[in-house]
């Protein structure tokens, strides 16, 4: 049997570590209702401009656009910035003396990282974009609650998967960073796929019918789109269920493909550094 | 020497500095084309659903898009010693080596570096004009290059003021502050789109307070003789790219009280 308590220690110490950062946290909501903000007088604007049948309506845009804010910090932007240190410096080479399976190390890492910052940036954008906008004379653009006590307990379990499938993503990410020995080549190629794929610049259901099923396959989804559909109901029964298993699917082949290439890089580790 | 070959000077060594990797340079510069070209595919994505926004088709809305894309690049390129000046220059005293000198503090942070990577969003805002140019069969004739040539100028500075203020604020914060996001990568979105698709009170900030919409939106409409519905006179929109270049006179004035307010942190 794995002895688990090694990654719950690292877990519990980069997550403690990570809720440090509350100056930058409150810079980063700022930010990101401005930024939801625009996004949604946008989509008004698009709603206002056409009578067209549309994949959601307006409230749905809008909260999917809200729960993207929320939930940013979810998403696999990076490279772990410390073991992208460690392999520039070449202190990567300590992580093979670990008695420990180094995948799951990073994991855990990679998990409490993302967690830690998702958690009060979410809370606070929750209460801003539940309470404050429809305060301040905006209900129109408010963050609905999820559409029925049972796409609230699916989206929950999807939102679990989510730090699950992203941190398998990250640690693909990791990987990259192993190998090329620099993090910046691999941070700037898998932004665009983050970006796109996943539906944090436009909803994927706004992209043509034709692409559907294709983005609905594809690990990127599980990262916004299926949860957030889940969440505003679009996607509902059978179909949200099976959005999960999709979801669960990639991650465990990406952990499972990941920790096989994690082990073949590390066994032929170039150190770098003197 | 006078400023401008100083500037050279600073321009080149940058440059040579940043040549020492070249695919580093390459990988990053496409990569910075490619994000930016997501977000256009996102814009795209919208139209085909939608058709058009307020009257605006996806061809006009690429030229706001282009246009503001170009100015922010070229800002962001040059002032790169502004947006690092919190942990770069504040943070570790350095400052106080760039007062030392017996040159301008703006030469001298306008030198430090030139950052070649956002060729990428430049090459990206260029394309995305020259197709929309083709798609609305504009004519070029001086009056609408001299419109466009303002756009860009007046976004520049714009741009660049946003971030030597954000610079400024560092003399207080010690820590260069995210929150200055909003003006710049938040401004270049919000001017994505022409102003008329936003609330009134985002509309006036956008004209009157950080007057983006001054700089990216009139001088299109202009160019585009759209029917838009504005009711102030033809040359005063013609003029109004100039509150680019107010905006950044008056960044350069608080830039002054910063520098008078500097304590430095170094050992």
């Amino acid at each position: 049997m794995i002895r688990l308590r090694p990654y719950l220690t690292v877990f519990r110490m980069r997550f403690a570590l990570m809720l440090q950062y509350r100056a930058a946290a409150v810079a980063g909501f700022g930010t990101q209702c401005w930024w939801g903000l625009i996004k949604v007088m946008v989509f008004a604007a698009f709603f206002r401009s056409s009578t067209a049948h549309q994949p959601m309506n307006f409230a749905q845009a809008v909260t999917y656009v809200w729960l993207g804010q929320a939930f940013l910090a979810l998403l696999p932007w990076l490279a772990d910035p410390e073991i992208a240190q460690m392999v520039a410096s070449g202190n990567v080479a300590y992580e093979r003396l670990r008695p420990l399976d180094t995948y799951f190390f990073w994991y855990a890492r990679a998990m409490a990282w993302m967690i830690a910052r998702a958690v009060p940036r979410a809370l606070m954008m929750f209460s801003f974009a539940c309470v404050v906008v429809p305060v301040l004379g905006m209900g129109e653009w408010r963050l609905r609650l999820p559409a029925t006590p049972e796409s609230a307990a699916l989206f929950l379990a999807a939102i679990t998967v989510t730090v699950l499938l992203s941190s398998a993503i990250v640690m693909f990410v990791n990987l990259g960073c192993v190998v090329t020995l620099s993090e910046r080549g691999v941070n700037s190629l898998i932004v665009p796929f983050i970006l796109i794929l996943s539906g944090n610049i436009v909803p994927l259901p706004f992209f043509p019918n034709w692409m559907q099923p294709l983005l609905f396959a594809q690990p990127f989804a599980g990262l916004v789109d299926i949860p957030y559909r889940i969440y505003f109901g679009g996607l509902t029964g059978w179909i949200a269920l099976g959005g999960i298993a999709q979801m669960i699917a990639w991650t465990v082949v990406l952990g499972f493909v990941g920790h096989r290439a994690l082990r073949a890089a590390m066994d032929r580790l170039q150190v770098q550094g003197g | 020497m006078n400023a401008f070959q100083l500037y050279r000077r600073y321009i080149g060594a940058s440059m040579r500095a940043q040549m020492q990797y070249p695919g580093s340079f390459l990988m990053m510069a496409a990569g910075e084309f490619i994000v930016t070209l997501t977000e256009f595919v996102g814009v795209w994505a919208l139209f085909r659903r939608f058709g058009q926004i307020r009257g605006w088709t996806f061809a006009e809305i690429a030229m706001f898009y282009g246009t503001v894309n170009v100015s922010f690049a070229i800002a962001d390129a040059i002032s790169r010693g502004f947006d690092v000046f919190g942990p770069q220059f504040v943070k570790t005293g350095n400052f106080d080596r760039i007062l030392m000198r017996p040159r301008s503090t703006i030469l001298q942070l306008l030198g430090y570096e030139l950052r070649l990577t956002r060729i990428g969003r430049l090459t990206q805002g260029v394309i995305v004009l020259a197709i929309a140019t083709h798609w609305l069969g504009i004519e070029w004739d001086a009056r609408k290059v001299a419109l466009l040539a303002a756009a860009i100028a007046g976004g520049v500075a714009l741009f660049v003021g946003i971030l030597i203020l954000q610079a400024t604020l560092a003399f207080w914060t010690v820590e260069s502050l995210e929150i200055a996001n909003i003006l710049t990568y938040g401004g270049v979105e919000a001017a994505q789109y022409p102003l008329d698709v936003y609330a009134r009170w985002f509309r006036d900030f956008l004209i009157f307070v950080v007057p983006i919409g001054c700089v990216a939106y009139f001088p299109i409409v202009r160019l585009l003789g759209h029917r838009a519905s504005m009711s102030a006179p033809g040359w005063l929109l013609d003029a109004a790219p100039l509150s680019g270049i107010i905006f950044l006179l008056i960044a350069l004035r608080v830039w002054r009280v910063g520098v008078s307010h500097y304590k430095s942190t170094g050992t």
